[in-house]
């Protein structure tokens, strides 16, 4: 015993020397993990990235190289192009809007006041619903009869003159579903911009109050520059979230008034499961995840800088 | 210096109390709705119901089959989560306590899941997924979610693993335990707080999930409650007290899950992205 004890140690002690501090467990802990992410994720990736420069039908086998006649099409296709701008508008908006809330709503509900974690987890709460209910929910609200939901609302308090069809004016549906993820996420902006603020410490707020800072300034030159790890996360997250915006799409408005709310994943969606152009969807696809991946490195470098910098 | 309540809180907690009611309008609106017969919806419609009527919930429970629809989501996301815990931890292990360079680029090559839009596979994934035979079983979906969540869940026992010192389980295998011993029993006990983030985390997204089940799923009687609650709303579209009746019903249980463990959700999703 002692010299299996002793064998197995000195064996330990020499892998721990060669691993720098722990003994390295054996490679099979790895394996099923990377089996089933090479099969979910990295096969189907490449392979939808090869399958961009083809005419894939999506049913049997059969496909021909085209080259970049799919990336063609594309940027000729009208419903593409106007997908590419509604995402990015989307993107924006969402990106601007609900982290603005979100921080307003951490800033509001961080400190002092009694109802404080009441309200957290109230603006929290749609963040853990399904967005498929979340959209139907304010489907509803955005009904066009001038007697339900938002309409009706608007008409209670006297704003009756503000009452529109939210989702069926083509101007203006773009501006809905954003309002309605918005809506949804806000609290989720709201919950990292609190972890962060948990990280400011108070008594820089104490000293700058006796050297007679406002309370703006205070926001400005102490909070504000803290925030900066929070305000990467958020951006980030939200991103890609407005990047690859689907569900409230379909179930909202499906694309529609016309093509005037379809995004690069309702596009992509409905040339494969619709069109059956398989090949041009992934196309899509492909220019999609070239943006993800772009915005996400754009950011990290951008706000990584201020983080160090602040 | 501390203020304490000061007027300015005052109006602070009344200016936020208003923007929670504003907030919680599309709810009430929602919810009145679901108790409401037909004639108090056409002619009261932001009232609150008068007389209530709860008769809309049987129906639309019925209508959408939520109960099995409850089932097979329970099914999916306990299994896939249990599954993503056990291969995640695993491989985080071994990521963050082996020092070669095949490990560090095994590492990498997992972060790339992580910006890689589940999109750019979509297609493939599902004819690989119909040769197999896992189109609109449980299988199918488990193996899906283990796949396109393992990135983040990686990432996120990799980190916290790095920070635990090294010397717990050098003493564990030094006294003769094997190393699936000595995780099991020495590692992860000590992963508690990062395991309760990655459980919430992917519960959430694969209980709310929509794109993919509605692919995988579709027709086969599997269908998740996101799936049926589609279904269900766009074929009884203009009977807006089952609707509302039905999204009630439909959004409940992650609901009640969620003000009972609120502390850990609102935890769970404001530090797991840290990193």
């Amino acid at each position: 015993m002692t010299a299996i004890t002793t064998a197995v140690g000195r064996e330990a002690a020499k892998a721990s020397r060669r691993r720098g501090g722990g003994i390295a467990p054996p490679w099979f802990f790895a394996a099923p993990a990377l089996v089933v992410y090479a099969l979910v994720m990295l096969y189907p990736s490449i392979a939808g990235a090869g399958s961009a420069f083809t005419d894939w039908s999506g049913v049997g086998e059969q496909r021909t190289f085209v080259g970049l006649e799919n990336f063609k099409q594309l940027v000729r296709d009208d419903q593409a192009l106007g997908a590419l701008r509604n995402t990015l508008l989307l993107t924006v908006a969402i990106v601007v809007v609900q982290n603005g809330i979100g921080l307003l709503l951490a800033l509001g509900v961080h400190t002092g006041i009694k109802s404080r974690m009441a309200l957290r987890v109230i603006f929290f709460a749609p963040v853990v619903v399904s967005p498929v209910m979340v959209s139907f929910l304010w489907k509803y609200v955005y009904n066009p009869a001038p007697d339900a939901g938002l309409n009706a609302a608007l008409d209670a308090i006297g704003l009756g003159a503000l009452r529109q069809d939210w989702l069926g004016d083509p101007s203006l549906a773009l501006w809905s579903v954003a309002f309605t993820v918005i809506w949804q996420c806000a609290g989720y902006s709201m919950v990292i911009f609190l972890a962060g603020l948990e990280g400011v410490p108070q008594e820089l707020h104490e000293s700058a109050m006796v050297d007679g800072a406002g309370t703006f300034a205070r926001f400005r030159h102490i909070t504000w520059p803290l925030l900066a790890p929070a305000t990467t996360i958020n951006v980030m997250l939200s991103t890609v979230g407005g990047l690859t915006l689907f569900t409230q799409i379909i179930a909202m408005t499906n694309g529609g008034p016309g093509y005037a709310t379809d995004t690069l994943s309702t596009v992509l969606y409905k040339q494969a499961f619709v069109y059956g152009k398989f090949g041009y969807s992934t196309a899509v696809a492909l220019v999609l995840a070239i943006f993800v991946a772009a915005v996400s490195f754009i950011q990290i470098g951008y706000l990584r800088s201020r983080e160090t910098t602040a | 210096m501390r203020t304490g309540y000061s007027p300015r809180t005052l109006v602070r907690e009344l200016v936020m109390v208003a923007v929670a009611i504003a907030f919680l309008f599309p709810v009430y609106a929602l919810v009145t709705l679901a108790f409401k017969d037909p004639a108090q919806i056409a002619n009261e419609p932001l009232s609150l119901p008068d007389p209530p009527s709860a008769g809309s919930f049987g129906e639309a429970w019925q209508s959408a089959s939520l109960g099995s629809a409850l089932l097979n989501s329970t099914l999916i996301t306990v299994t896939s989560v249990v599954v993503l815990i056990v291969l995640g931890s695993l491989a985080a292990y071994f990521l963050a306590r082996t020092a070669s360079r095949l490990s560090y680029s095994l590492y990498i090559l997992f972060l790339v899941g992580i910006i890689l839009p589940f999109q750019l596979g979509m297609i493939p994934l599902y004819q690989l997924v119909n040769d197999l035979g896992l189109l609109g079983t449980y299988q199918g979906m488990i193996l899906f979610y283990t796949g396109i969540q393992l990135p983040f869940t990686v990432f996120l026992y990799t980190g916290f693993i790095r920070s635990l010192p090294a010397d717990y389980t050098n003493a564990a295998l030094i006294d003769g335990a094997s190393h699936l011993q000595a995780f099991g029993y020495v590692i992860f006990p000590l992963l508690r707080p990062i395991t309760g983030t990655v459980l919430i985390l992917n519960a959430v997204h694969i209980w709310n999930d929509f794109f993919t089940p509605l692919l995988y799923l579709g027709g086969s009687g599997r269908e998740t409650v996101p799936v049926r609650v589609f279904a269900f709303v766009n074929e009884y579209t203009s009977d807006y007290g089952l609707v509302a009746a039905g999204l009630v019903l439909a959004a409940l249980p992650i609901l009640v899950v969620f003000l009972v463990l609120q502390r850990y959700v609102i935890r769970g999703f404001s530090s797991g992205l840290k990193g």
